[in-house]
């Protein structure tokens, strides 16, 4: 990874709108207007945020019809692999909290 | 090293977890009920659980929310299905709205927690079991996006640094 592509992953995640964004598209795709809906601002600043991520390759667009559809960019991941990888460190840390406590006596 | 092993089935959507502390069984079971104790490990420092009902008996139900750094809250409830103290306890795990409520669209995951002696210390084994990978996505996602937030902290960090030099 580039510095340039750092500094777009990084500026794209400094949002709590597009952090949200990513969230849901990751889950399921929704149009654009579909996200607008959801946040109390306009749907060319949420187009916008949207454009930010694209860029930082964390979501893609489709046209389909008069709708864009935005969805989160899972090309070439293990998907199932990755969530149970992550799933599994979550765990790990909460492990490491247990032992903290019982550690006090 | 707390955590033994852990394995993952794919196919079976499951989790174990093998860890061993140096405490009595007792104490192990303590952090499981005890809300107060719960709320100090279960959700990471950044997004700390706060456990508003506790009813620690089988068919019992515990709703908690988690606080993230700029105050959003991510609620989540647990349904008792067993216990049997000090050495095994099930429950489902499923997630809440704002109000509190159950969203069932999200699915359940089943956690099996159980603990064993093994000569002044506890073997704790963690099972879970998703309903489907989008599930088990959302799961991750909650406690991704405090990792991301976390970067994105330290981000603006930085930028204050520069900004004041």
């Amino acid at each position: 990874m580039s510095d340039a592509d750092a500094d777009r992953l990084f500026q794209a995640f400094a949002d709590a709108t597009r952090r949200d964004i990513v969230r849901r598209v990751t889950v399921a795709e929704y149009s654009v207007s579909g996200l607008a809906a959801l946040y109390a601002m306009s749907f060319a600043a949420v187009q916008k945020h949207v454009a930010v991520l694209e860029r930082a390759s964390l979501v893609t667009k489709e046209k389909r019809g008069r709708e864009q559809i935005v969805r989160g960019n899972h090309e070439g991941l293990q998907k199932a692999r990755r969530l149970l990888d992550e799933y599994e460190a979550i765990w790990r840390q909460r492990v490491g909290r247990i032992a903290d406590i019982l550690a006090e006596g | 090293m707390s955590v033994i092993s852990s394995t993952k089935n794919l196919e079976a959507l499951s989790f174990t977890l093998v860890a061993e502390f140096d405490a009595a069984v007792e104490l192990v079971w303590q952090v499981w009920e005890d809300p107060r104790q719960l709320e100090r490990w279960w959700g990471p420092p950044s997004w700390p659980a706060t456990f508003e009902r506790f009813d620690f008996e089988p068919g019992g139900k515990a709703d908690y929310y988690m606080t993230g750094p700029e105050g959003e809250k991510a609620g989540g409830w647990w349904r008792f299905t067993a216990i049997q103290a000090p050495s095994r306890l099930e429950f489902d795990d499923g997630f809440a709205d704002e109000g509190g409520d159950p969203v069932d669209s999200m699915g359940i995951t089943h956690a099996t927690v159980t603990l064993e002696d093994t000569g002044g210390r506890t073997r704790m084994t963690i099972q879970s079991t998703f309903e489907s990978e989008e599930q088990m996505e959302q799961m991750v996602q909650m406690g991704m996006e405090e990792g991301m937030r976390e970067a994105a902290g330290q981000i603006d960090a930085i930028l204050a640094d520069h900004a004041r030099a």
